[in-house]
């Protein structure tokens, strides 16, 4: 059975502006996809750690060491907007 | 000496150190094909014909004043689009980062420029590496070079046709769930994922973090590991870099296969494979043995469930990977009224289906109450993947398994159908889920003639046994690579 | 009905770190906009954080000066949200594993004590900083943003206490001493107007004697110690009055406005934050051996609460010992009792007059002339006599003021003691004639006509009398 999900929700969190066609189609493909994925709930996993990096290193770490900036010309140069030295968006609903 | 396009990396090697050719014209040899084949292959997106003719030029500078930095210099490559080159267009396959003008190269690009390679170009590939077939490239398909209405397999599908049909003598790929190595088994060359962490990932558009891999893509097993020295080895600037010295990967190419346990993974080399490429399999196999090798039937029962794991892993760590594409600071904007709609609009935009289906994906298997029953139990099947790999090692030296289920298929035959693509998958994801390097050799073709791709795996830090494997196998299959007057008839 | 305030505070401290906490851009603060920028800090596609080594040493070091346990194992996480001076649109922080957990601090209010446990301390990314342009400047009403990624990725030490203040003046001591003890282990330049320390609280009622918590209000916007005090007690008089009234105080993020002395509500969130927590795929974990823990602790500076018990235990009082060592002064005191000062009268002189000329002329101890040494001579003279305890103020003020070593001011000042007795006889004997009412309510036993006649005494020596001296023979020849 496809799997039902909140699409619009998601689509929020995602901060993906769908319409209702879009949320339509994506939310039923997402609900096969998923079926497919949630397979994984077949194998027994108690006491399996999760693996979060398949290496076992540990303690990667940098110096205190400054090491120079870009140019502020050359990347606000690819800026979509900006203004005195500053990248410029429109203003924000949520604080 | 044949076309200057069908030089393998090595043999090119040997003819601008002889002084039979300049780097200069290996370069025009390669923009010549590229000119004759790529309006219908389609390769490349960016062709960098003045910063690759700087190179060459100084590559032949350097040569003829006797600084010889090592067997990639003077040679043209394609690296594929979602590897950072400073001042040179990168867009990762997408309209999100259409013009955008990285500030840096990956470190990748720093050594293969190190090494003196000519950069051609920019290869092709599924938006943000999210594909099998370079179909959801936003920028149009790469079509295989065997046969023109096929795919060449992706999501490096560029690079692996650039490679085949002659427009690059060797390429850089990623491979994130068989992205080097599915499209190297369907265009008939030899594509490589490496130990995770030996290649820096700094400078790689990130898809899926925990799996990346930065790989060569090559004629043969020789020149990719000629690109693999140059490229692996510690980057400060990648934490995940693996810390300890880069094994001797050559030093046991030569030694043939007598003793050599293999095992055939049972679970992906049955049902679901199509049978001339279990056919090409079984015969590779039959090789092996008769050139002394031990070929044993192993089962790794959580492979049948690497696809699901890797279909929850992946799309997670790319819902968080691809947010930073919001149309603040870089790339392509859509105006809105308050920021909040303006990234929805830009995203909206910028990404195409697939890439929004699996950012949609990912961040519901994360989302509150979600989490454990998705992600969290993913993870979880990835270390029971991990410890099928770990005992069946302690019986094998390598595991084997067709590349690919199938040889490449029709543009458009799988588009409709997400799951049917992913399927392409089933055998290359594994190694990626474990960190362990798997190659893809070239070892015949179908009826229709189609490449068929047999992959190699082995343990962590293993690219020895690998390449050596990899390239008995290559000897054994006598595969007769294309030859670039072939291509575009 | 009585109602108990139960408070947490989450601080956040920026550390003084010379590169940033995942890139080696120079975390200074004051550069001109978008300077201290790279591909890292800035979010550039392909970029890798990694982690800066010393900001971990740092952040083990306020771990075990807030008394906790320091983890063998810890991890970083992806906390994911869209805010546009978030770079990536997702935070590294840590989630579940945080560096440091367990601990806690005492605070000192009015002489009453309290534990107040300290549930974490993890490490985290500083955000970009954003400019609201147009409108009255305020977010609301903004036409646009500008942005500036300078602050972004500066290494963060998040602090959250247990709900365990009771107290406006309690949470304000808390966020003092935790302060102190950060700016004591040299890591942060905690300076609140630059935004190095910055502090959120959070605050329910319940009714006395009651266990379960109330509903939770958060309180932001608090840009100094004095206003977070003054919004707690704004916080708790208006959810009083909300329960009084038999309504429910709403579960909310309230923004404090110091001008006008109100929290206002904020603008609700259609759903609460889902931040999607996943372990840093871009990071290995930490493994901190108990090797690497020692020598952090090995390295600790005496933290205040010892330093305090510390002056104590030398005679000086409670409240002055913390006077001390918040203001600075405990290494001018420790000198002056080394060369022979005696620590309580250095110690009042120092919260006393010295504090009130500091602040009147601002700057600090250091900047100077008086030492140690010098306190430590005035402190003997006045023992011995040779300088009255009332003249001492103003020999302190002319030491402070250049005017040369305590002796030669006291006597450029003409403050040195009146040794001579008859000539102090004399002089209360004529005050005494001179103020025959005042004698005779003396002589009566009214001892409080005698704090006049020693002010008369006082005036007329110039100070220079033993008040001691002058009290006795007041009683004794009236």
């Amino acid at each position: 059975m496809p799997i039902d999900i909140d699409i619009a929700y998601v689509a929020r969190l995602a901060r993906i502006d769908l319409n209702g066609e879009e949320l339509a189609r994506f939310g039923s493909q997402l609900g096969v996809i998923l079926e497919h994925a949630a397979r994984v709930q077949d194998l027994p996993t108690e006491n399996v750690p999760p693996t979060a990096h398949p290496l076992s290193m540990v303690n990667s770490f940098r110096p205190d060491d400054v090491r120079p900036s870009l140019d502020r010309p050359v990347v606000l140069e690819q800026a979509p907007e900006s203004e005195d030295g500053y990248f410029r968006v429109p203003p924000a609903l949520e604080t | 000496m044949g076309a200057l396009t069908d030089l393998t990396i090595r043999a090119a090697g040997d003819a601008l150190r002889a002084g039979q050719v300049t780097a200069v014209d290996l370069l025009d040899a390669v923009l010549g094909q590229a000119s004759r084949t790529e309006a219908e292959l389609h390769s490349y997106l960016t062709i960098d014909r003045e910063g690759a003719r700087a190179a060459a030029e100084r590559a032949d500078a350097a040569f003829s004043r006797g600084d010889d930095r090592g067997p990639l210099q003077g040679i043209p490559m394609a690296v594929k689009d979602n590897m950072v080159t400073d001042g040179v267009e990168t867009t990762a396959g997408s309209q999100v980062l259409s013009g955008y003008l990285p500030p840096y190269d990956a470190t990748a690009v720093v050594r293969l420029r190190a090494a003196g390679a000519v950069i051609v170009g920019k290869a092709n590939l599924d938006e943000f590496a999210m594909g099998s077939s370079t179909e959801n490239s936003s920028y149009g398909p790469t079509r295989n070079p065997w046969n023109t209405d096929r795919v060449p397999g992706g999501s490096s599908g560029g690079s692996a046709a650039s490679v085949a049909s002659g427009s690059a003598l060797g390429a850089l790929g990623s491979d994130t769930g068989g992205s080097i190595r599915q499209p190297a088994s369907l265009c008939g060359v030899v594509g490589m994922k490496p130990t995770y962490g030996l290649v820096s990932r700094y400078g790689l558009i990130a898809f899926a973090s925990s799996l990346d891999q930065i790989g060569p893509i090559a004629r043969t097993v020789d020149d990719a590991v000629t690109i693999l020295e140059t490229i692996a080895g510690h980057d400060p600037l990648d934490a995940t870099s693996y810390r300890g010295a880069v094994p001797a990967l050559r030093s046991d190419i030569d030694h043939g296969v007598k003793g050599v346990r293999v095992g055939v993974v049972k679970e992906l080399s049955g049902d679901g494979i199509d049978d001339e490429v279990l056919a090409a399999f079984e015969r590779t196999l039959d090789g092996l043995r008769g050139a002394g090798a031990d070929v044993i039937d192993v089962s790794l029962p959580s492979t049948s469930y690497a696809l699901s794991c890797y279909y929850l892993i992946a799309p997670a760590e790319c819902s968080a990977n691809l947010a930073r594409f919001d149309g603040v600071r870089y790339g392509n904007r859509v105006d809105g009224g308050t920021v909040e709609e303006m990234m929805g609009r830009t995203r909206r935009a910028g990404f195409g289906p697939e890439v929004t289906r699996r950012v949609l994906l990912g961040t519901y298997a994360l989302s509150a109450g979600y989490y454990d029953a998705f992600y969290g139990q993913a993870q979880r099947v990835r270390t029971l993947v991990s410890r099928d790999f770990a005992s069946a090692y302690e019986k094998v030296d390598v595991l084997v398994s067709p590349t690919s289920p199938t040889t490449a298929f029709e543009l458009g035959a799988r588009t409709q159908d997400p799951l049917s693509m992913y399927m392409s998958d089933i055998c290359t994801i594994p190694s990626n889920l474990s960190g362990e390097p798997s190659i893809s050799v070239p070892v015949g073709l179908d009826g229709e003639g189609l490449p068929i791709g047999f992959q190699v795996m082995a343990p962590a830090l293993g690219e020895q046994m690998l390449f050596r494997v990899a390239s008995e196998i290559e000897h054994l299959a006598g595969f007769e690579l294309l030859r670039s007057e072939k291509v575009g008839s | 009905m009585s109602y108990e305030a139960v408070i947490g505070i989450e601080t956040h401290v920026e550390l003084k770190t010379r590169s940033k906490m995942f890139c080696g851009c120079s975390a200074e603060f004051g550069a001109e906009p978008n300077t201290h920028i790279c591909p890292v800090c800035l979010g550039l596609p392909g970029s890798l954080p990694v982690p800066n080594e010393q900001a971990i040493d740092w952040i083990i070091a306020i771990g075990l000066a807030l008394n906790s346990t320091i983890a063998h194992r810890s991890v970083f996480h992806r906390k994911n949200y869209f805010y546009a001076d978030m770079p990536k649109n997702y935070q590294i922080s840590q989630f579940d594993i945080p560096i440091c957990s367990n601990g806690h601090l005492v605070v000192d209010v009015d002489g009453q004590e309290a534990r107040i446990g300290v549930t974490r301390v993890h490490m985290e990314e500083d955000t970009g900083k954003s400019t609201h342009m147009g409108g009255d400047g305020r977010i609301q009403s903004a036409d646009y943003t500008l942005l500036d990624f300078n602050r972004a990725g500066v290494p963060l030490v998040e602090i959250v206490s247990e709900p365990d203040l009771r107290s406006p003046a309690q949470a304000r001591a808390y966020v003092q001493e935790l302060r102190e003890i950060v700016a004591t282990l040299d890591v942060s330049d905690v300076k609140l107007e630059e935004g190095s320390m910055r502090f959120d609280a959070n605050i329910s009622l319940r009714p006395e004697g009651t266990d379960a918590l109330g509903v939770k209000v958060e309180v932001k916007n608090m840009n100094s110690f004095r206003s977070l005090e003054r919004a707690l007690s704004f916080e708790i008089d208006r959810q009083r009055r909300v329960l009084n009234q038999g309504g429910q105080v709403e579960q909310e993020t309230r923004h404090w406005d110091e001008a006008a002395g109100v929290t206002h509500s904020m603008r609700s969130k259609e759903e609460s934050s889902d931040y999607r927590y996943f372990t840093e795929p871009d990071l290995v974990p930490i493994e901190i051996s108990s090797e690497w823990r020692d020598r952090i602790h090995a390295g600790l500076p005496e933290l205040p609460a010892q330093r305090r018990s510390r002056y104590v235990a030398m005679g000086v009082d409670s409240v002055t010992a913390a006077t001390i060592v918040g203001g600075g002064l405990g290494e001018v005191l420790e000198a002056a009792v080394s060369a022979g000062g005696s620590a309580r009268t250095v110690s009042n002189w120092l919260v006393g007059e010295v504090t009130a000329y500091l602040r009147r002329e601002g700057g600090s101890i250091e900047e100077t002339p008086l030492t140690g040494e010098a306190l430590a001579e005035l402190s003997t003279l006045v023992e011995s006599g040779d300088v009255s305890s009332s003249a001492a103020r103003p020999v302190l003020e002319g030491v402070l003021n250049g005017e040369g070593a305590p002796k030669e001011v006291a006597i450029a000042r003409d403050l040195l003691a009146m040794k001579d007795t008859g000539a102090l006889e004399a002089i209360v004997d004529e005050i005494l004639a001179d103020h025959p009412d005042e004698a005779a309510r003396l002589k009566d036993g009214d001892m409080k006509v005698l704090g006049y006649l020693m002010g008369l005494v006082m005036r007329a020596t110039g100070g220079r009398a033993d008040p001691k001296l002058a009290n006795e023979m007041l009683r004794a020849r009236v």
